[in-house]
């Protein structure tokens, strides 16, 4: 099955390309605030179980994709 | 005294740490392919070098930490052995759970080289043993993601264990934002695990230890590590 992780700096962590970004669009006028740059990540995971494959694909983050001292992850099973 | 120096696709400072160690201190000084599974027998120094494992891929030294190599890295740590990481390494060693926190990209978004001042907080290691503490010295960064954070409780316990090695500062040793490159949390420039004998650091001490080269600020380390194993 398509596993889509979208990693995310947390909260608390300064994010300067988000800022940075953020700048940008407040340069072109927009009204923006908040800009998190963040990864994402598609995997084809073998399996059927919606459940297993979202295990498993917990246990990928836990193990590499995310580095829990600065990121976050949401998993989405499409 | 035997140093191994694992080598990555992408290390680009494996070469100044084989020079200090082998031509400068006279060490014997070995490369170590990452993809072997054990370091050479009589190891005493492990020094991850500094560079671009893996091209930064997914994050700096995420892969590298993965590597058949790190196995035995850990295994030399858990027994007691020494590990110096330097930049890319100082960021191999936190992947691979060696030394907490992260190092995450600098405040300014731009990669740094510069030659900055630390003061010494922690001269009981073996790789200060040399200096005194609030010793300052100059070395080299070249850095784009040197920025240490951590979390705030995670801080509050590595100050309170004397986990900060060395402190970005003034070159009188004044410490402040002012005087932090990268944006890291309290200036952390080096941290050292509970043990004492892991430690990570952002600049390069062994790019400064050969006069022919340059200012020699890093020598300090050397000298301590010299004295450590001359002790042994």
């Amino acid at each position: 099955m398509k596993v889509r992780v979208s990693v995310q700096l947390k909260p608390g962590i300064l994010d300067p390309q988000g800022k940075a970004v953020e700048h940008g669009l407040h340069g072109f006028g927009f009204e923006v605030e908040h800009v998190r740059i963040g990864r994402l990540i598609e995997l084809d995971v073998p399996g059927d179980d919606v459940a297993e494959v979202r295990a498993k694909a917990q246990a990928m983050c836990d193990k590499l994709l995310v580095n829990p001292v600065m990121e976050k992850a949401s998993i989405e099973v499409l | 005294m035997r140093v191994a120096v694992p080598v990555f696709p992408g290390s680009n400072c494996d070469h100044d740490a084989l020079h200090a160690c082998g031509t400068v201190m006279g060490w014997e000084a070995i490369p170590v392919w990452h993809q072997e599974t054990r370091l050479p027998d009589n190891t005493e120094l492990v020094i991850v070098p500094g560079g671009f494992s893996y091209g930064d891929y997914l994050r700096c030294g995420a892969i590298a930490a993965l590597a058949p190599i790190m196995a035995d890295v850990k295994r030399h740590a858990d027994n007691g052995g020494l590990v110096l990481g330097v930049c890319n390494g100082f960021q191999i060693l936190c992947e691979a759970q060696l030394l907490p926190g992260a190092l995450l990209r600098n405040e300014s978004l731009r990669f740094i080289h510069a030659d900055v001042h630390l003061r010494v907080e922690r001269a009981d290691l073996p790789f200060t043993r040399a200096m005194k503490a609030a010793d300052v010295f100059q070395v080299p960064i070249a850095h784009a993601e040197g920025n240490f954070t951590i979390d705030p409780a995670d801080l509050a316990d590595l100050e309170a264990r004397g986990g900060v090695a060395f402190r970005y500062c003034s070159p009188k040793g004044e410490i402040g934002a002012e005087h932090v490159p990268n944006g890291a949390m309290n200036g952390i420039a080096g941290i050292v695990n509970l043990r004492g004998n892991v430690l990570g650091m952002m600049p390069h001490p062994e790019r400064a230890v050969d006069p022919k080269l340059g200012p020699t600020g890093g020598l300090g380390m050397f000298r301590s590590l010299a004295e450590a194993f001359a002790r042994a």
